[in-house]
């Protein structure tokens, strides 16, 4: 019953889109249509091939999309600078779509490799990450940053499956980091932005606060917040009298200071647990010094500047801001409930680029207005939490870690598409599932939904066999 | 099969994450959607082209339905700054005959937030206005090089006189102050300024008419929305009709070149103003189109003040024109009858106070004191109703009733013509005079010269025309207005009901008859004309600015009034030598058509002289 509940939600949403904005592009339309059935007829194929199947050949597709993905940019058609398209016959597919069903697996099959835990040897995090990290790279050299970050939402599996939360952690504070340094770089604080100065500051206030929260015992978080506070007043002090202290040296000296001393104290208690309070502000620190480097040198032009429209740092309504403008403009005029089917002039009108892909949300938005957004916000929550509950139910490892994989990927579109729609963060170019248009997106989900369909459906029939 | 347990719980984590970047997600469009309503209008903005269609602008005919002022295009070069992309300047300056420098200047006072207070990029500007039908034609071929720009067709007016601008007015575009009063109005637009353009500005600019063009993103217009069926045909302005005579009003104004004045002719059964002149005045063609912003501050500054209409904005001691009324006052009053004689002994000589007169006969009752304007006899009958303690207790209720009475003859207040502007005229009251003079410290000697018109008497030509009327009547007038009828409307009441003074009509004919002898055989004998019986009454305002004022109230005929005429010459001596024949040829011009050859030498005399020289104003 579930399942099919499942599935009604997921035809509603492919059905949804049909309806949101598709008769106003017949060309597309037809197109989608044509795509919405041949995933449909795909999915029951799945569905009716043996779950074992999936789990025995699981490395194997693996290695063969992967083949595929390294193959790809030297046979690809250059599309918008973008080398992920194969065109096969009259069709364009691209193949980094397919890689996320055949990465799940493969990553499910390892973690369902007998006694396997994430957490026994280190050689086992390195095989988690090379299953994850090898499309990324492939993908990366297609030129498709936005579909190789969703990789890395299948980190989330990795948590649920053992590793650590500081890596999570560790990830907050460096996006924190890197948006805060990145943000106020205008006013000058002791020679420095203001915004690196912030994070100086974070780091230490993070040192003192690890070490109250692991050592207790040792009245070490008092003595490093002494050390801080002291040498802040001496520079106050001296910054009183007009001399300047330059805050580099300042900071990388009283954080060093603080992490001899706490390093002096492992020496003397011989406690492990203080070490990762010391490794943070210094790999906090390193990191801040290569976010310039990252953002200035690996960074594209392009890339660069959508950051600092989403950052605010840079108002470009013409080129690099036009697309979140404009989309904000077309979402915010649908008011509450919105301009009405096909109503929205800012869509019909094409004022917002992209919109039938990347930017299909705004439809929704100005035609079906607040309330509509508001359901179709809620239809992937009750469809992410429902893939939630199917893998979490699972017996199998191999499931379980499937289903975990298919709502990572979920989480991650869901996130990245409607944050970027609305504004709330930088353009990365993903498509919504189910919404927008382009056949290989639909079937890239189609099948990571219906293989998890098919491995559960075959838990219940186990279930029943044995029940029977 | 193995599970852990605490790592179960991890899966909250993941939830709560997804729950909460949902959270973020609604909130982020509860702020968008509902809360902001910026982006409906930006994206209205994006897709709509709202159009403005003008109305045309009612026509203005004379009272014979001779067309005065009329239509004509006129092109403004409208940008919405947004849409402007980069193009080439020099070749927009090259079809607008401007230089780049021009244009330049144009660009920075259209951003200037002290020149043009409601710039916004998202709206239309203007950039230049008054294009020719030959600019408009080059610009229009190339206007697709240039996207942003369009073209906005307004209407200006022309005119087939170059008279009565006063009462006319013109059209001006709209101020800050304009737009913050009426919603009605756009950035732009034209509205009525001076004269009946203004006052009757509702019913001649009509209504605007609209029509919403939807665009795609490069701009093209794709059609209208929802095929038209939001756009408004525009509804064009009434045209009026005026109460002007035009020929009347254009001898009027020929009469009174290079003089200082002020001419009104009403019809005094209507209440129809049939000429009314300020002078010197102006060509209304001179506020019309791009000169009119230099023409108007060259008017303005003009010492001899040509945009001030003396005829209903200038405050003139009336003079002896002043004295019918008293007559009226007096009868109602029951102060004197029609043969109560008052002495005058070269003037009004009462406690060591002295008004002079001319020599004439005396004693005098009323008609043949208005025949001679015997100052003694209307300084007498004042005195002796001021001071007769017995009837008003005291001088000052005694004022308080003479002045009521004035007030009610039109004097002292506004008279309410559709004209804006309209000035009051000064009757004082009885705390005027208890300021001055301390509270019942004073007496009609201390006031004595308001009794012929001069002192703290002021009033406008309007008012004295308008007791013309009220003579001329009988008993009663209606309120002066220039415009006759108003196109598919019923002109307001105002204008169409009688008004009674506080004085019996019966009073009236003896001082129609005692105007009439002074026409006959007094002050006014020029006025006589042989086929038409003309009353009259002349005025001499002194005034401490220089030479007197000339005036003349007067109507015509004594039986059957059909004109009621005030003229007031600045600075150019006796009543009779310029009020009383400009008066007449005005009368005669009005109810015969021409001008008899036996009083050509009249009007020659008139149409030459010049009384500016006495004014003591120096013109440039």
């Amino acid at each position: 019953m579930l399942v099919i509940a499942g599935a009604i939600s997921i035809y509603a949403a492919s059905y949804d889109f049909d309806n949101a904005s598709i008769f106003s592009f017949d060309e597309f339309s037809g197109k989608q249509i044509r795509w919405i059935s041949l995933s449909l007829i795909l999915g029951f194929i799945l569905l009716l091939i043996d779950a074992r199947m999936y789990e025995t050949y699981a490395f194997p597709i693996y290695v063969l999309v992967v083949v595929v993905l390294a193959l790809t940019p030297f046979i690809a058609h250059d599309i918008k600078g973008s080398l992920s398209w194969i065109t096969i016959g009259s069709m364009s597919v691209q193949p980094a779509e397919f890689g996320k069903f055949a990465t799940a697996l493969a990553l499910a099959k390892l973690f369902s490799g007998y006694n396997f835990s994430l957490n026994a040897k280190p050689s086992n995090y390195m095989k988690a990450l090379i299953i994850i990290l090898l499309p990324i790279v492939l993908i990366l050299r297609q030129k498709e940053t936005g579909s190789a970050l969703v990789y890395m939402s299948l980190f989330f599996v990795l948590y649920r499956e053992g590793m650590s939360g500081l890596v999570l952690l560790a990830s907050v504070i460096a996006v924190t980091i890197f948006v805060v340094a990145v943000k106020f770089t205008e006013t000058l604080i002791l020679g420095i932005p203001s915004g690196e100065f912030a994070v100086y500051v974070l780091i230490m206030c993070l040192m003192v606060g690890m070490l109250a929260l692991f050592e207790r015992r040792l009245n070490l978080a008092k003595n490093v917040a002494g050390i801080f506070g002291l040498s802040g007043i001496i520079v106050w002090i001296l910054s009183v009298f007009e001399i300047e202290v330059p805050g580099t040296i300042y900071f990388i000296s009283i954080i060093s200071v603080a992490v001899l001393y706490c390093f002096w104290e492992l020496m003397k208690n011989y406690t492990h647990r203080l070490l990762i309070s010391i490794i943070t502000p210094c790999a906090a620190v390193m990191f801040l010094f290569s976010v310039n480097v990252v953002f200035n040198d690996i960074l594209e032009p392009h890339q660069q500047m959508r950051i600092k429209v989403n950052l605010g740092i840079e108002n470009d309504v013409r080129k690099y801001g036009y697309n979140v403008n404009q989309s904000k403009i077309a979402i915010g005029s649908g008011g509450l409930l919105g301009k009405g089917f096909l109503e929205g002039t800012q869509t019909k009108l094409k004022f917002v680029p992209e919109q039938h892909t990347d930017f299909i949300f705004c439809t929704i938005g100005e035609e079906e207005g607040f309330v509509g957004s508001v359901a179709v916000l809620a239809l992937f929550l009750a469809l992410i939490l429902r893939i939630v509950s199917i893998a979490e139910r699972q017996p199998s490892t191999f499931g379980r870690v499937y289903g975990y994989c298919v709502a990572s990927f979920l989480i991650f579109h869901f996130c990245i598409n409607i944050g970027m729609v609305i504004g709330l963060c930088p353009v990365i170019g993903i498509p919504l599932p189910f919404f927008s248009y382009g056949g290989s997106s639909l079937w890239g989900f189609t099948i990571l939904l219906f293989i998890l369909l098919r491995l559960d459906a075959s838990r219940k029939m186990r279930h029943n066999s044995i029940r029977g | 099969m193995r599970k852990d347990y605490r790592l179960e719980k991890r899966k909250w984590v993941i939830i709560g994450f997804v729950m909460l970047v949902a959270l973020i997600f609604v909130v982020r469009l509860y702020n968008l959607q509902i809360n902001d309503e910026n982006f409906r209008a930006s994206a209205d903005s994006n897709a709509f082209l709202k159009k403005t269609i003008y109305p045309s602008r009612g026509l203005i005919y004379d009272r014979n339905g001779e067309l005065i002022v009329y239509n004509q295009p006129a092109y403004d070069v409208m940008l919405i700054p947004k849409d402007v992309h980069e193009f080439d300047t020099l070749s927009l300056c090259r079809t607008l005959g401007i230089t780049s420098e021009q244009l330049q200047s144009r660009f920075e006072a259209m951003k200037d937030p002290r020149l043009n207070p409601g710039y916004s990029a998202y709206t239309p500007q203007k950039l230049l206005t008054h294009l020719s039908a030959e600019d408009y034609g080059k610009l229009q071929e190339k206007l697709y090089l240039y996207p942003g720009f369009y073209i906005q067709k307004r209407i200006l007016r022309q005119y087939n006189h170059s008279t009565a601008a006063n009462v006319l007015g013109n059209i001006r575009e709209v101020s800050q102050k304009d737009l913050e009063n009426d919603p009605y109005y756009q950035r732009g637009d034209y509205c009525g300024d001076l004269g009946v353009e203004k006052s009757y500005e509702e019913y001649l600019r009509g209504t605007k008419g609209a029509e919403i063009l939807i665009r795609d993103v490069h701009g093209r217009i794709q059609g209208h929305y929802e095929d038209g069926a939001h756009d408004i045909a525009p509804i064009s302005g009434k045209n009026l009709k005026l109460a002007l005579d035009y020929s009347l009003q254009q001898y009027a104004e020929s009469l009174m070149v290079n003089k200082i004045g002020a001419i009104v002719a009403i019809e005094p059964a209507t209440g129809e103003i049939l000429c009314m002149v300020s002078s010197p005045t102006y060509d209304p063609l001179q506020m019309v189109g791009r000169q009119r912003g230099e023409n108007y501050s060259k008017l303005k500054s003009d010492p001899l003040k040509p945009l001030f209409d003396r005829s209903l904005m200038g405050a003139y001691p009336p003079g002896s024109t002043f004295k019918p009324s008293q007559g009226l006052i007096l009868l109602q009053e029951g102060i004197i009858n029609t043969s109560t004689t008052y002495p005058c002994s070269h003037g009004f000589i009462s406690g060591g106070l002295r008004v002079g007169c001319h020599a004439h006969g005396s004693p005098l009752p009323l008609k043949p004191a208005l025949q001679t304007s015997c100052n003694a006899f209307f300084c007498w009958g004042f005195k002796n109703m001021i001071d007769r303690k017995s009837k008003y207790g005291n001088s000052a209720d005694a004022f308080e009733v003479w002045k009521h009475h004035l007030v009610s003859l039109g004097y002292g207040y506004k008279l309410g013509v559709d004209l804006p502007g309209e000035g009051r005229g000064f009757i004082p009251n009885d705390r005027f005079y208890n300021k001055i003079y301390g509270d019942g410290r004073w007496s009609a000697n201390t006031v004595i010269s308001v009794a012929i018109g001069q002192g703290e008497i002021l009033a406008t030509p309007l008012q004295i025309a308008n007791l013309g009327a009220t003579i001329a009547n009988r008993g009663w007038f209606i309120t002066p207005h220039v415009v006759k009828e108003i196109q598919d409307t019923v002109i307001s009441e105002q204008y169409t009901e009688r008004r009674y003074p506080t004085i019996d009509s019966k009073y009236f004919d003896e001082v129609a008859e005692g105007m009439r002898m002074a026409v006959t055989g007094g002050t006014c004998r020029l006025a006589n004309l042989p086929d038409i019986e003309v009353c009259g009454k002349t005025g001499t305002a002194q005034n401490p600015h220089g030479k007197d004022h000339s005036a003349f109230l007067g109507f015509a005929p004594y039986a059957d009034p059909k004109i009621a005429v005030c003229v007031y010459v600045e600075n150019a001596g006796f009543g009779a030598t310029y009020g009383v024949p400009i008066g007449s040829l005005i009368i005669e011009k009005y109810l015969k058509g021409e001008i008899s050859p036996q009083r050509k030498y009249i009007e020659e005399r008139m149409l030459e002289s010049n009384t500016i020289l006495y004014s003591g104003v120096k013109k440039h």
